[in-house]
């Protein structure tokens, strides 16, 4: 099964590289792993996204909590929480094709953000199920580039829990 | 107070009480060692940096304080890379200071530059690489904090040239603490009062102990928690001294090289409380064939252990020490009589043994002898091999902190330098480091820090010609066909010690071999016995590995 964890370590140079070595030596597998300081600029924040049974990732979550930069580890993948994921997916649009790819844009709530002589750069954002199913549905037209981020993701309601 | 970097280094050392370093200068710790030339800190020469992290961790398991190391950049530091590894492997506390190219040359492939805080990253606690003079202080501090507490292990400092001239405010924190870093708070009563239930309510109980009981400083109260209990006790390799082993509820080591008693206890028991021990696989082989009517007690400082290869029935997250003072303030006794009459008639049946007559002289009757002769205080390092395997057999230990060996990395070479730390840290001590032809050939330089310290040590080589557990297992699962495992020529050790102008005999005879023991022990300085032993001898009993423990080979 995947999880998402939701890490906060020191912003400090290094650590990314101690939390992707961990993983690699111990044999886990990141699908996808996003960071970035938080509201905090003392402490970043990754959303890790893994997959393994529960006693893998109760391991996983031990060995980054013995981590001295990890400051605190939580699974939110059982929790209600918002994720999402960014992508830019540069399409083949020469003109008589635009208004359908613009149709496209629209049903996804996403935005062109530049418009090139015979293509288009479409940002998204969602879950990782719209992710694939805007690229599916541009894929017809001709996908020249796509780029995605990994998945950041929040608990919903009211409760933090950054320490 | 404004000083230089390397002095506050140094003075960040005497304000943690550090007595000793071993270390090895280089380019790039100049000034380091230039400030080190006016402190009272002793300094360690090692002949090669990886002897100065084994020196290090073996100072650091016979004096149960935090071993030092300085080298250079470069080939100084990844020279170090095998010790702390090592150190990483046992949960030794080291403290390591590597010299660093100038912060304006990191990056460029300059002379004697190695990224080592990356190559070491999976095999330490934690490191730093220490891009601002004012942050020396309570980094260093940082540094022995981590080391020393917890489940402990090396932390690694890199230096760069430049931090240590640059001028430096020394403030040196009384405390240091990390929002990531927290020690297990103590397991509450009512887990405590699961496991005494189900302590109070097995039959067939053993007690597995392993490093952390030593580390803890708790033999004294695994034995009471043993003797109170009637359980008997099985150590891993790390865990040797935790109850000593001429007592009556010890069963010797487990696993691999085990006793038939321990591993058939272990495999025959209704409960396995584990102390401070990992289930390593040398311990259990095949999992899950391991211990399979047991519950699992699991004790253990470190929580990332509690449930990585064995699903715990019970989980006391803590120090070895206070879990078992907890445990003893309310333990049910459970009835094992019954249990220790069966494990007598193992312990009866099938004891360790070897066969001395003949003219050949076997490892394991040098290893009792030696034992007899060398008393209970004595500190014994080993190698890794064969030799380690017979002395964790027959060398009974009496005393924690007295048997010192590489465990989980098994490292060939450990034992020599390792001898030279436990000697400086228990000057006053016996030391006796039990080597192979093959191990001691891995660091055999250290002779000259042996005599440039003058050390009284004893070094005991089961000389066989062979890469002997190599051999062993191409003996046994190869068809005896010995790749690379004949270790010829030897060369002559008793040359070698001329050569070091220390002391050397060779032994050959069996009736040999108390005369000469004893004449090492009686004699002042440093000696090398060596002991030309029977070559194909092998060590057993013997689970092959991934085996199942009661599935021995050899007894």
């Amino acid at each position: 099964m995947r999880h998402i964890l939701a890490v906060l370590v020191e912003n400090q140079p290094g650590v990314l590289t101690r939390v992707a070595g961990l993983f690699s030596r111990r044999g886990y597998n990141i699908e996808s792993l996003a960071v970035g300081q938080t509201h905090d600029p003392e402490i970043s924040r990754m959303t890790i996204v893994v997959d393994g049974d529960d006693r893998v990732i109760e391991q996983v979550v031990k060995q980054l909590e013995k981590l001295v930069d990890v400051i605190n580890v939580r699974d939110i993948s059982e929790a209600e929480h918002v994720d999402r994921e960014l992508v830019l997916i540069k399409v083949k649009a020469e003109p008589k094709v635009r208004g359908e790819i613009m149709q496209i844009v629209d049903i996804f709530r996403a935005r062109i953000v530049d418009i090139g002589h015979n293509s288009l750069i479409i940002e998204c954002t969602g879950d990782e199920g719209k992710i694939k199913a805007i690229e599916k549905s541009l894929r017809p037209f001709g996908i020249l580039e796509l780029v995605r981020t990994g998945k950041i993701a929040m608990v919903r309601g009211p409760k933090y829990e950054e320490e | 107070m404004k000083m230089t970097g390397a002095e506050v280094i140094i003075k960040a050392l005497e304000r943690e009480g550090v007595e000793v370093i071993f270390g090895y200068p280089g380019g790039a710790v100049i000034p380091l060692y230039d400030k080190l030339y006016d402190s009272s800190i002793k300094h360690v020469l090692v002949r090669h940096e990886q002897a100065a992290a084994h020196a290090a961790d073996g100072y650091a398991r016979a004096t149960g304080k935090t071993g030092v190391v300085i080298a250079t950049s470069g080939p100084g530091a990844t020279n170090l890379v095998t010790g702390i590894a090592n150190a990483c492997m046992d949960s030794i506390p080291m403290v390591i200071f590597t010299g660093q190219v100038a912060l304006s040359a990191i990056g460029r492939d300059s002379f004697q530059e190695a990224d080592i805080t990356g190559i070491t990253l999976p095999i330490v606690k934690h490191s730093f690489l220490v891009r601002d003079a004012n942050k020396l202080a309570s980094i260093v501090k940082a540094a022995f904090h981590l080391a020393g507490t917890g489940r402990r292990g090396p932390v690694l400092i890199d230096l760069p040239k430049d931090i240590q001239t640059a001028e430096a405010e020394f403030d040196y924190p009384e405390q240091i603490s990390f929002r990531g870093y927290r020690l297990p708070a103590e397991p509450s009563a009512a887990q405590i009062y699961q496991a005494v239930k189900t302590i109070g309510l097995s039959r067939r109980p053993v007690i597995y102990a392993g490093g952390g009981v030593i580390a803890s400083g708790a033999a004294k109260e695994l034995k009471e928690f043993a003797e109170k209990t009637q359980i008997p006790v099985t150590t891993t390799l790390m865990g040797k001294g935790a109850i000593p082993e001429d007592h009556p509820l010890s069963l010797g080591m487990v696993g691999m090289h085990g006793t038939y008693y321990a591993n058939f206890a272990v495999s025959h028991s209704d409960l396995l409380i584990a102390v401070g021990a990992r289930f390593d696989d040398r311990v259990t082989g095949r999992l899950d064939t391991f211990a399979t009517q047991a519950k699992v007690i699991h004790i253990d400082i470190d929580a990332a252990e509690l449930g990585k290869n064995v699903r715990p029935h019970h989980v006391l997250n803590g120090d070895a020490k206070q879990v078992l003072q907890e445990l003893l303030s309310r333990v049910e006794i459970p009835q094992t009589k019954e249990w220790l009459e069966q494990i007598a008639v193992w312990k009866k049946e099938h004891p360790l043994s070897y066969c001395q007559d003949g003219d050949k002289i076997k490892p394991q009757y040098v290893i009792e002898q030696l034992r007899k002769l060398a008393g209970e205080d004595a500190i014994v390092t080993t190698e890794v091999g064969q030799n380690q395997m017979w002395a964790a057999q027959y060398y009974k230990v009496s005393k924690p902190g007295t048997f010192i060996s590489s465990g989980g990395l098994g490292t060939m070479g450990f034992g020599l330098p390792a001898a030279v730390g436990a000697q400086i840290g228990r000057p006053d001590d016996l030391v006796i480091c039990i080597s192979g032809d093959g191990s001691f050939q891995m660091n055999m330089q250290e002779l000259a820090t042996i005599v440039q310290q003058q050390l009284p040590i004893k070094v005991i080589i089961l000389n066989n010609g062979y890469l002997g557990m190599v051999r062993q297992w191409q003996e046994l699962f190869h068809n005896k066909r010995y790749s690379q495992t004949e270790l010829i020529p030897v060369p002559d050790f008793v040359k070698l010690a001329d050569a070091y102008g220390i002391a050397g005999y060779r032994v050959k005879r069996p009736e040999e071999v108390v005369p000469a023991l004893e004449q090492a022990i009686n004699h002042p300085g440093a000696v090398i016995v060596d002991v030309v032993i029977d070559r194909e001898e092998n060590v057993y009993p013997m689970v092959p590995a991934g085996g199942t423990l009661t599935k021995m080979i050899g007894v």
